[in-house]
């Protein structure tokens, strides 16, 4: 069974775990560099690529400004295409419409792009409480149902899996022969789905992006099943985080410049697939598109002028290669959906800040993540400004082997650090503890938090014999 | 050298007052060498970043607002430190966003605060410190510094000034090295294992010392070093310009 809620709490405990494991560091380490070095290659060769940067930035700040008319305008003109928009609130009202719809297609299979959002809302759990079998057709997807895991990596979801635990899985599950070859492996999960897609009664998408403009969906992949998805069942249905509007067909291509390329270094992604509305008479394609528009929490996001930033995200996945503490912890430390730098900023938006409150901390803020981010979203700043909001709004738990409250460690704190005299006499005093635990100079155990964290795994220097408040006196004040 | 005797006020930063005192000490004698009248005011504590780091922002605020009303009337303050420089800089300002008064004060603090390297090359427009020191170092390019400040090429110049010194770039000389102010006690298996990758990067650079500019990276580092016994050293920059070997 494939877990599900929110588990970011567990963050440290499976930060650890992944740490500890080598394999799942080399797995991590090798794809999150390719990646990186991919879209760094890919940037430099684009002149003007810090323009399109802000281009795109400019875009989506406007599209927040004015998201309630821009999703009119795109629900109007979907109508117009001959389509159907659903509304949810929730990620409840999402399945329930999602499943309605499934029932009317008459299948008894789904067949799935890769979608993020359908992992946010647990459709497939949803689906299958409802007697539905939820198909994932992505092969990252596809390996990872069959794990009975969620996505590490927005854009590579099985990123931390190996060939021969990809041959594994299939050999436990599809009955193949043990193969490390890739190639032999697609061919496998290719033979298994092909009869999906002829069997399914409708196909779910995610989407890139939406055009208000237009009413058109936009889909972009690398391995032709989303295209597969939305054309060969009778029915098809997007779901759509409602942030993913951009406001006209002519700004795609600033996004799609970015996309392909700050995702995996691709100039274009394989398939670029733009859906404006069902079949015409004569056309292939599917009978009924409906677009289910997810708000999930966004909208409440969109409320805080600070944090709407976050929205501005297009799910690239460059600030997960980038980070060198999801490089360490992984995915699925993160304990939900979204992962890495972007992951610690909207699963708290999303799901609360109390189940998520150590997740703004899961970041030495060094901004390599905002170094790559195709519309620069300032995600340290953001960081720390959820870190506030964290530590007004929820209960900080007394950290392990501290005495004290860590609100209540920083008042005191910042007490002596108004008081310079007493900052001198806090100084002298610790010099005259220290003395208790320090050999040549260095400390290597501390039992009382926070130094105890520090001693595990690192030394500790020991305060100089006398700070340069004292040397400056003795030195200074005599001239 | 500077043309005109320039004032500066040297902030030590609360690390480098209680942990690396030498910091200071290099620093105030390399200013000097280069004509900096350096004064030192003896009510400095902390720029506040721990309390901003972790997310409490009143505690960040009233350390700060001591921070602003010392250096009122400074010409210049330098601080060897592009972490506590970035949260002077960058953070006052956020901080006081809602304070007009202290955000005035903050935003006209901003335009006198310097960080070392920064100050010798921009302000002094020094290259050549007249330090020698032959050994082969790498240089750490701590975050704060680089990615807030954007300071990439001013420590480069003044340790390739340096006589008899080689200067080796490691691999990923821009990855973080894992102190990151609390996070460094939040998550510590995390970030020790970025600073293993960063020191062994620093090795197969051939480096004998790793040189930065923030005393948190170093101490974070140095502790790594000390408690597996590796052959490799830290140093301060404003340590090595002071160097006349």
């Amino acid at each position: 069974m494939s877990e599900t809620g929110v588990q970011s709490g567990e963050i440290h405990e499976r930060g650890n775990t992944a740490l500890n494991n080598a394999h799942l560091q080399d797995a991590y380490r090798s794809s999150t560099l390719r990646l990186y070095t991919n879209r760094r290659d890919a940037s430099n060769l684009v002149p003007g690529f810090e323009r399109l940067r802000d281009r795109a930035r400019e875009l989506k700040h406007e599209v927040m400004e004015h998201l309630d008319e821009y999703l009119a305008q795109f629900a109007d003109n979907v109508e117009r295409n001959g389509g159907h928009v659903h509304w949810a609130r929730t990620s409840e009202q999402a399945c329930s419409i999602i499943i309605e719809l499934a029932k009317k297609a008459g299948g008894r299979e789904v067949v799935k792009g890769k979608t993020m959002v359908s992992e946010e809302i647990e459709l497939n759990h949803a689906l299958d409480a409802a007697g539905i079998r939820a198909v994932e057709t992505d092969l990252g997807e596809f390996i990872l149902q069959l794990a009975g895991e969620r996505p590490a990596h927005i854009v590579a979801p099985a990123i931390h899996k190996t060939r021969q635990d990809v041959s594994d899985l299939f050999v436990a599950n599809l009955h193949s022969q043990p193969t490390a070859e890739p190639e032999r492996l697609t061919m496998i999960a290719r033979k298994a789905l092909r009869e999906m897609f002829q069997k399914a009664g409708m196909g779910l998408s995610g989407a890139n992006f939406i055009v208000a403009d237009t009413g058109t969906v936009v889909v972009i992949e690398n391995e032709g099943n989303i295209r597969f998805c939305t054309t060969a069942p009778r029915i098809h249905v997007a779901l759509v985080g409602i942030e993913k509007i951009i406001p006209r067909l002519t700004d795609l291509g600033v996004f799609l410049r970015l996309l392909g390329r700050s995702g995996t270094g691709q100039k274009l992604t394989s398939y670029t697939s733009l859906l404006t509305g069902p079949r015409r008479a004569g056309e292939d394609g599917p009978d009924e598109m409906h677009v289910v528009l997810l708000d999930n929490g966004r909208i409440a996001t969109l409320a805080d002028e600070k944090m709407r930033e976050a929205l501005f995200c297009i799910r690239c996945g460059a600030c997960l290669n980038a980070c060198p503490v999801y490089r360490k912890i992984g995915g699925h430390a993160y304990g939900w959906v979204y992962s890495g730098p972007i992951g610690a900023l909207i699963t708290p938006q999303f799901t609360g800040l109390s189940g998520a409150r150590e997740l703004p901390f899961a970041s030495s803020l060094c901004g390599a993540c905002r170094d790559v981010c195709p519309v620069k979203i300032n995600i340290p700043d953001l960081l720390l400004h959820l870190r506030s909001n964290v530590q007004e709004q929820t209960p900080a738990p007394k950290p392990p082997g501290s005495l004290v409250k860590e609100r209540t460690a920083m008042r005191a704190w910042a007490w002596v650090m108004k008081r310079p005299r007493i900052y001198a006499l806090a100084s002298s005093l610790a010099r005259l503890g220290q003395r208790l635990y320090a050999r040549q100079g260095w400390i290597r155990h501390v039992s009382a938090f926070p130094l105890s964290r520090w001693t595990e795994g690192r030394d500790l220097p020991a305060l100089a014999p006398e700070s340069f408040h004292t040397w400056w006196r003795k030195h200074e004040t005599e001239k | 050298m500077a043309q005109q005797k320039l004032r500066a006020a040297f902030f030590i930063t609360c690390l480098g007052d209680q942990f690396f005192p030498r910091v200071g000490e290099c620093a105030v004698k390399v200013l000097r060498r280069l004509g900096v009248e350096v004064t030192f005011d003896t009510a400095q504590t902390c720029c506040g970043q721990p309390a901003f780091n972790t997310g409490f922002r009143d505690e960040a605020r009233e350390v700060a607002a001591h921070v602003l009303d010392q250096y009122r009337d400074a010409e210049y303050v330098i601080a060897p430190s592009g972490s506590c420089t970035t949260m002077v800089r960058v953070f006052y300002p956020e901080l006081f966003a809602d304070d007009p008064e202290r955000l005035r004060q903050a935003l006209e603090l901003k335009k006198r605060f310097f960080e070392f390297s920064e100050f010798i090359v921009k302000v002094l427009k020094v290259e050549d410190v007249g330090a020698s020191f032959p050994r082969r170092v790498t240089y750490h390019d701590s975050c704060h510094l680089l990615r807030e400040l954007g300071i990439e090429q001013e420590p480069r110049k003044l340790i390739g000034a340096v006589r008899g010194i080689k200067l080796v770039e490691m691999q990923d000389n821009q990855l973080c090295c894992g102190f990151g102010g609390t996070f460094s006690v939040k998550f510590p298996e995390v970030s020790v294992a970025m600073a293993e990758d960063k020191l062994r990067a620093a090795s197969l650079a051939g480096a004998e010392i790793l040189v930065a500019n923030d005393s948190g990276c170093l101490m974070h580092l140095a502790g790594v070093i000390h408690r597996q016994g590796l052959p490799l050293q830290t140093m301060h920059l404003a340590e090595l310009l002071a160097k006349q070997e």
